[in-house]
């Protein structure tokens, strides 16, 4: 076959494309390291204005393990979110699979770790099971998520209600979750302030769908069915199995993450999780996703996660008002997505 | 034309450049008043970069823009638009649910204080629409008009802004003849009103019928500019490509007498935006069947069917002798049945993914090691492919959509060729991409043959059915109505066909 061009006009084409492949990643060299300058800068700003109360061992851990139920749903918020849908129900899976979760362990005449993964398979089932009504109307009748989800966040906590009278329910084997709600890991050694499970967990969840989103074909058909349906559907993709799996993996993590915070209570309230939606919504968002779809990393998100919970925690440190807070961390959601737009622009001039 | 006054528009040393491609490399081109003048250039010749920084969608990197002798800043579409400047871009800028008129006044509504004036908005509209001399469906929104009337409520909306200088992007690529003539006689009618417009196409053989001056563009350069009677196409397709390009179509290597059928399919019924009837054909290892016929017969609808992108609703489709029950695009993709698609855009491809994404993604369970995605043996695949099919990337990791036209149509193609398939559907290849790729993907397609493929190529372009085809069927009404083989195939017994004169 011919090549359109002369041979030479190639060759300086190519050369001109090496060039400004080095020369993009030089710069992103110089950005990363700017970057991390600057982060360093910032904390050590903070730690001596917080009297360097950020920066103990026992800070750091605490972030963590405060970022962790919403960082969990914001992995599962990331794949819906990367096939431009979105899943408001999370909150209120939260508050019925944490009443769930108080149940089933209650009815079982045996505690232990027997009590332990029996409820909680039971828990993620439901999530999985909630994700599945979230997605069947969308891909079998084209409904907007933004509806199906909605929903299911008044019917989820509206059952959850019922389901509990109104009332927090006491986990009665609490001491087969208490591992997990408070316990920490290696905890043993001096100076050492140990890692708590929950945060084990969110490591693992998120590594996980990490994996699973950047390295196995399933996460390709998700990135692909984001960035353009019609030519993944003719692609031979089943975009609608891709599409309903979307909604399952988000309703198991928000499942995962009313696990952890029914363990850390001790009981399962149907008030859990209010406004928890937005909350992960705001840390994929922040993570770099996009809600058009078809872009988003998992480790974003996390990012996204740690980022809000570092800055409410540095603003409980230097006793920031708790209205302010709100007015910050909506400037900073805000601020996130206009730094990316600017970013995209840049990148295509 | 009055050579002695200023130009109606001059641009002059207009660079800009993209990440790892110069775009523009100094391009001057000016614009007299009431002239068609003609810009063409292969894909990433920067055609569209130079007219989208014409109309203020991107801004130049250095160089000078001239209206009237007088120097001017665009920097945006608004801009642009004050200037008398009209962007007709080939997918149209239309407000779908909104109607004839709200479309042509979009933006430039007379009001009534805080109200729109929805009185003077029809007069202005049906003002701009007699001073055309056409007749539109007035009230019907966009989406329900045809590709030409959505053209004609475009060139009005030029018109109600004022537009001096309309610049129109392969106005006719989705055309039927009648149609072409009848946006020719408006451009005459609306030159000798001393409206000037930049014409980009690709068909060349329209050019003598409309144009006054052309204008080759080639990597970046404004090659050279002269009148339309002095540039024959032989130097028009020799300045675009750089050199000379011999023959337009490889020859076909004969369908050997016994080869057997490949792709066989009867009784076939769809419900497509044509319906499908009764289709029947059957095509031999090593043959091209080619699909003709006007917009609108149902071409498409039948190739989408046979891929299960619509779903049949009745009929057999073998492929090798093998009965397929074609469900979705899946079945046939398994059965080795690759649709080539008629939209890349839409349709093809993911643009936000890289080269290698694409090249991959319908063959993707071939790549699993485990639970996981081989990347270096993605990436070497597609390097395979880049190299094959001297597709134009700096890497097999940059996004589909920096790539232009031509190149994108070979990812699109790429993706077919790593699987293994027996039957391809070809619909509009070459639509839309520049002479040197076109030669390119003819040649794969002969390549094709040799293998053992049979193809099905649906296509608008009448000599292209006529070179690439050892039969061809014409479609009207969304089923075939006659069958030509290759040596009694005429342009005329075709168009014949096609259009109904004779049945």
């Amino acid at each position: 076959m011919a090549d359109a061009k002369p041979a030479e006009v190639k060759a300086v084409m190519d050369a001109r494309a090496g060039e400004a492949v080095t020369k993009k990643r030089r710069n992103a060299m110089y950005r990363t390291a700017a970057l991390s300058a600057g982060f360093v800068v910032v904390v050590l700003i903070v730690n001596v204005l917080a009297n360097g109360n950020f920066l103990e061992p026992g800070n750091i851990t605490n972030i963590l393990r405060q970022i962790s139920v919403n960082a969990i749903m914001a992995v599962g918020q990331t794949f819906v979110i990367i096939t431009a849908g979105i899943d408001l129900s999370v909150g209120s899976l939260i508050a019925l699979t944490s009443v769930v979760m108080a149940q089933v362990s209650n009815a079982l005449p045996f505690g232990g770790p027997g009590n332990f993964v029996v409820t909680v398979i039971a828990v993620v089932a439901v999530g999985c099971l909630a994700g599945f009504v979230n997605a069947l109307p969308v891909v079998r009748l084209g409904l907007p998520p933004f509806i199906t989800t909605l929903a299911m966040m008044q019917v989820a906590r509206g059952l959850a209600f019922i389901m509990a009278h109104g009332q927090p329910i006491p986990l009665q084997a609490s001491a087969a979750f208490d591992w997990l709600g408070t316990g920490y890991l290696l905890s043993g050694i001096p100076g050492f302030p140990g890692i708590p499970y929950a945060v084990l967990v969110m490591a693992l969840v998120a590594v996980v769908f990490s994996i699973v989103l950047g390295r196995t074909v399933y996460g390709r058909y998700v990135l692909a069915l984001g960035g353009n349906e019609e030519a993944a559907r003719l692609a031979g993709i089943n975009t609608a199995r891709v599409k309903t799996l979307v909604y399952v993996i988000s309703g198991a993590c928000a499942a995962i993450a009313g696990v952890l915070l029914t363990a850390r209570f001790a009981s399962g309230a149907p008030q859990n999780g209010t406004g928890y939606e937005l909350q992960a919504i705001a840390a994929v968002v922040v993570g770099g996703t996009s809600l058009m779809g078809g872009r988003g990393s998992i480790v974003g998100t996390f990012f996204g996660a740690l980022l809000i919970g570092v800055l409410y925690n540095v603003m409980n440190l230097l006793h920031v008002e708790s209205y302010t807070q709100l007015i910050v961390l909506g400037v900073v959601i805000l601020l996130a997505v206009v730094l990316d737009e600017l970013r995209k622009r840049y990148l295509r001039r | 034309m009055n050579p002695a006054s200023a130009p109606l528009l001059r641009m002059l040393d207009i660079v800009k450049t993209f990440p790892g491609v110069r775009a523009l490399d100094g391009v001057s081109f000016d614009v007299i008043a009431g002239e068609v003048h003609a810009l063409v250039g292969e894909n990433g010749a920067g055609k569209s970069t130079l007219m989208k920084i014409l109309a203020g969608a991107q801004p130049a990197d250095s160089g000078e823009i001239a209206i009237e002798g007088r120097v001017v800043r665009i920097d945006g579409p608004k801009a642009a638009e004050r200037l008398g400047i009209g962007m007709i871009y080939q997918e149209f800028n239309l407000v779908p649910d909104l109607g004839v008129i709200e479309n042509i006044m979009l933006g430039v509504e007379p009001r009534h204080g805080l109200f729109l004036d929805r009185g003077a908005a029809a007069a202005d509209a049906a003002r701009v629409l007699g001073e055309l001399g056409i007749a539109l469906p007035l009230d019907r929104p966009a989406r329900r008009l045809s590709v030409a009337q959505q053209q004609l409520v475009e060139i009005a909306k030029c018109l109600a802004r004022k537009a001096r200088l309309i610049v129109m992007d392969e106005p006719t690529a989705a055309l039927t003849d009648r149609e072409t003539d009848a946006l020719f006689t408006l451009i005459r009618t609306l030159k000798v009103q001393g409206v000037a417009f930049v014409y980009i196409s690709h068909r060349l053989e329209e050019l003598p019928h409309i144009a006054d001056r052309v204008t080759v563009l080639r990597d970046g350069k404004a090659i050279e500019t002269r009148p339309i009677a002095a540039m024959p196409q032989e130097d028009v397709i020799r300045l675009m490509v750089g050199r000379a390009l011999e023959n337009h179509f490889p020859d076909l290597p004969p369908v050997a007498a016994d080869a057997p059928v490949v792709l066989h399919v009867s009784g076939l019924w769809a419900d497509g935006t044509v319906p499908v009837r009764d289709i029947a054909l059957d095509v031999h290892a090593g043959e091209i069947v080619g699909l003709a016929g006007l917009v609108g017969a149902g071409r498409t609808d039948i190739v989408r069917a046979i891929a299960g992108a619509d779903i049949p609703l009745r009929g057999e489709v073998a492929v090798d002798g093998t009965r397929v029950v074609v469900r979705s695009p899946a079945d046939a993709i398994a059965a080795g049945i690759a649709l080539i698609t008629e939209d890349r855009k839409a349709q093809g491809l993911v643009l936000g993914m890289t080269v290698r994404e694409n090249t991959t993604l319908a063959h993707l369970d071939a790549f699993e090691r485990g639970p996981f995605i081989d990347r270096p043996a993605e990436t070497a695949t597609t390097n395979a492919e880049i190299a094959e099919l001297h597709i134009r990337t700096p890497s097999s990791e940059q996004l589909v959509r920096n790539l232009s036209g031509g190149n994108q149509q070979k990812v699109v193609l790429a993706k077919w060729l790593i699987g293994h398939a027996r039957a391809f559907l070809f619909d509009e290849p070459t639509r839309g991409i520049d002479v040197g790729a076109k030669a390119e993907i003819y040649g794969l397609m002969v390549e094709l043959l040799r293998q053992g493929a049979a193809i099905v190529m649906v296509s608008s372009e009448l000599p292209e059915v006529l070179g690439m085809s050892h039969r061809v069927l014409v479609v009207r009404g969304g089923t075939i109505q006659a069958e030509f083989a290759r040596g009694e195939a005429t342009p005329q017994k075709v168009i014949a066909v096609a259009a109904g004169v004779a049945a």
